[in-house]
């Protein structure tokens, strides 16, 4: 069984550019749109690894990620966000709410194949 | 259009997210304290930078960046919003689109232009030179040894924070890691493991040795990238082991900085604040598939020829004695019926999304005229056929302007006059049966009929002197060539007049209803049916011919006897419930030949508050009906909308409700100006 991960972002394009380069390497994926949709997502399924947005409406990737990491049943699940250069205050914060690690934007899509195999391992 | 290109998908989330940020950035404008628009604009601006550049769109992320890094400093408090913020984000903001439209284009003049505004607006110090889409730190790697990769051996020494593997970092993919280095040893340090009774199943008190031999070229950089994402919060000792075993040469680095991570990252002054969920937001996202148009309107094709096949089938069913035919003909006409329902909520989308682009409008309207203007938007939730609302777009926009321009009044004047300063303009939608009316009011000066009057005389479109009802001389200005604009301002009298407003608004089916008081306002109605494609008929019989009235039309039916028929006859009104309903005989109007059945029947149709009886020989039943537009060759004709095709597949004629109700009211009218 290939790995699943589920994508959260509110940006349709950078959704498809994930999953294109995340299913080309053999893994299944499943997308949220935004935290809420990310949180009810991860809770409803089983996924080995979560590649989430920061920046999102409704639930933005910081408060999904402490949600997810209070929840018992998803701590060690391997959590990479997506940040810009800028945001380093941001990057600090996500890091000290539980994330494993992080892709700066704009990325391409083999560096985030890359980072999924060295988290996922294998 | 090409599903799986993410430029192109880029493309149209853009598109989505300009109406995001203008909708917040003219909110501003009216609160610009609103801390959740600031932060919608600034996340939708962050997402554009984002994806943008991600997609190839340089020019667009630099250029965002600026308006980005703006209203960061807004969304923090550094900055206040100001008016002249917002309009120069709102002026950047077709900037940006023309970036997305044409990236390549020459447009950096145009952008040094509203940098400096935006400079301005914020304080010299908001643009500074921030480089987007840097390049990513790999060039690192070019600058150390370049010597041929000998193996060098090292020795390393760390301990990962304790919740290391409660935030998904697995220890052993790490020493796996390593491992593919080159050869190593590795050794666990477990003196800090707690007695069992504390131990937490995820906490990591585990430290390792690892000895490695590597031939990588880049040795201290390979190693460290391993740990990249556990960098800055773990304890490592990392040495090279030479072969002289002289540990003096090797320095030693405790917590490196990543290059990547700029020296500019705060010493972990964690939030401890942490940033809450915006939960004061409304709307779950809803997940959505994206469709080309075409293929809605593909599959609403289908789902009309289905209707025909299934009414054909019922046909048949009804006249054959085998009970199971009947049944599955049954269960095919309620499901094709709920099919067909379906189908047309799809195709529904809230007038809502209409009325967001005159926002905009009516602000650089404003700007433009002098006058003030508030917009008042009701009923945005009315939903309506996605083509309709297309189409609607343009007429609305002009008699938007028109209403602005011709309409509204300069303020002085309307101080003067003892209204309120700022006048306005209000656009609503409501559904009444099966139409939705959608209405454009203001409290302006009102339509000069006198000016009417003369315009339209000297255009030869009337006598001089010609007696016309008052919506008849209202009506005049749908005529075409027709402007009373005095002088022909930016904003209207642009060649593209009424009258195309009138083309669209009848090419939709649908009806303009004029009112104005001069000093008080105009009000304008678009009366157009909520769908184009299937509706709900009741078949008649009226001779031989087969005809359909749209149900949504349809109040009541009633049976006329012979005799009543007789005792009406020569005055066309029946009493009903103490009203008096003129009604047509359409045995008359379309000079049927053959004897009338005994027992007629009237079929009460009604448009709003006019009602006419229509008397047929025989009504069938009701029928789905996928309508099929008449030839160009009949296009002069008024008493019918449309056919459809039969089960049996004969031609019904669809009745056309609102001449009819029209031509029954005249009958009326001449009733009581005789009586």
């Amino acid at each position: 069984m290939s790995a699943h991960i589920l994508t959260v972002d509110d940006s349709a394009s950078i959704r498809m550019t994930t999953r294109i380069a995340l299913t080309g390497a053999g893994y299944q994926v499943t997308e949220a749109v935004d935290g809420v949709d990310g949180l009810a997502k991860a809770k409803g399924g089983r996924f080995d690894m979560i590649v989430t947005d920061l920046n999102m409406p409704n639930m933005n990737g910081l408060a999904m990620i402490q949600a997810l990491r209070a929840s018992p049943a998803h701590t060690g699940i391997p959590i990479i966000f997506l940040t810009t250069e800028s945001d380093a205050e941001m990057k600090a914060q996500a890091k000290a709410a539980g994330a494993t690690g992080w892709i700066t934007k704009p990325f391409d899509p083999e560096q985030l194949v890359k980072i999924t195999r060295k988290v996922l391992g294998k | 259009m090409n599903l799986m290109d993410p430029v192109q998908v880029f493309r149209m989330e853009a598109a989505e997210l300009f109406v995001v940020i203008e909708e917040g950035l003219l909110d501003l404008l009216g609160d610009l304290s609103n801390q959740a628009q600031i932060d919608a604009v600034f996340r939708g601006l962050h997402t554009l930078k984002g994806s943008g550049a991600m997609f190839g769109f340089e020019a667009l992320a630099a250029f965002t960046h600026h308006c980005e890094t703006a209203f960061d400093r807004v969304r923090k408090g550094e900055v206040p919003a100001t008016a002249e913020l917002v309009a120069a984000v709102l002026e950047a903001q077709d900037h940006m689109k023309a970036l997305v439209d044409t990236p390549n284009g020459d447009h950096e003049a145009t952008g040094n232009g509203l940098l400096a505004k935006l400079q301005a607006a914020v304080g010299a110090k908001a643009a500074q030179g921030c480089v987007v889409a840097a390049p990513l730190p790999a060039a690192v790697a070019s600058i150390s040894t370049t010597a041929a990769p000998a193996a060098t051996r090292w020795r390393l020494r760390f301990r990962l924070p304790v919740n290391a593997m409660a935030n998904g970092t697995n220890p052993l993919g790490l020493l796996d890691e390593l491992a593919e280095l080159g050869d190593c040893t590795i050794k666990a340090e477990t003196s800090a493991i707690p007695s069992l009774d504390a131990i937490e199943p995820d906490d990591l008190h585990i430290g390792w040795t690892v000895e490695l031999t590597t031939t990588q070229p880049q040795p201290r950089a390979a190693i460290e990238d391993v740990f990249i994402f556990v960098m800055d919060d773990m304890e490592m000792v990392l040495e090279e082991v030479s072969s002289a075993p002289t540990p003096a040469v090797a320095p030693t680095s405790v917590a490196l900085p990543l290059a990547e991570a700029a020296p500019s990252e705060p010493a972990r002054a964690v939030n401890t604040a942490p940033a809450i969920a915006d939960a004061k937001q409304t709307k779950p996202a809803a997940e959505n598939v994206r469709v080309p148009a075409e293929r809605l309107d593909e599959l609403m094709d289908r789902v009309g020829e289905l209707v025909i096949a299934q009414s054909r089938l019922s046909q048949l069913a009804g006249v054959s004695a085998d009970i199971q035919l009947r049944s599955v003909s049954e269960d095919v006409e309620r499901l094709s019926g709920e099919l067909r329902d379906t189908m047309m909520v799809l195709r529904m989308v809230p007038v809502g999304s209409l009325f967001g682009r005159f926002r905009r409008l009516v602000h650089d309207l404003a700007r433009e005229t002098g006058k003030e203007i508030e917009l008042v938007t009701e009923g945005e939730t009315t939903e309506v056929d996605k083509t309709v609302i297309e189409r609607l777009a343009d007429p609305l926009v002009h008699l938007v302007r028109n209403s602005i321009d011709h309409g509204l009044e300069m303020p002085e004047e309307r101080l003067a006059s003892g209204k309120a300063r700022a006048g306005r303009v209000t656009l609503s939608a409501r559904q009444a049966g099966g139409e939705v009316i959608i209405t454009i009011r203001d409290d302006g000066r009102g339509i000069d009929r006198e000016r009417v009057r003369a315009k339209a005389e000297a255009s030869g479109l009337i006598q001089p002197g010609q007696m016309l009802l008052d919506q008849e001389l209202l009506q005049l200005i749908l005529q075409p060539g027709f402007s009373t604009a005095a002088q022909i301002t930016s904003l209207s009298g642009r060649g593209v007049g009424m009258d195309v407003v009138k083309k669209t608004v009848e090419a939709l089916r649908g009806v303009i209803d004029m009112h104005s008081t001069p000093g008080e306002g105009s009000e304008i109605s678009l009366r157009i049916p909520l769908t184009l494609a299937i509706i709900d008929g009741l078949l008649v019989r009226v001779g031989t011919g087969s005809y359909v009235i749209p149900l949504s039309a349809v109040e009541e039916c009633l049976e006329l006897s012979a005799e009543e028929d007789l005792r009406s006859r020569g005055r066309s009104f029946i009493s009903l419930r103490d009203h008096l309903v003129p009604f047509l005989r359409l045995r008359e109007l379309f000079r049927t030949g053959t004897p009338p059945d005994r027992y007629q029947k009237m079929v009460v149709i009604s448009t709003g508050n006019e009602r006419v009886g229509l008397v047929v020989d025989q009504i069938i039943g009701d029928h789905q009906t996928v309508i099929k537009a008449m030839s160009k060759l009949h296009h002069d004709v008024v008493t019918f909308s449309g056919a459809t095709i039969l089960g049996d597949g004969n031609v019904a004629l669809i009745l056309d409700v609102t001449h009819l109700v029209t031509v029954g009211q005249q009958q009326e009218a001449q009733l009581r100006a005789a009586g």
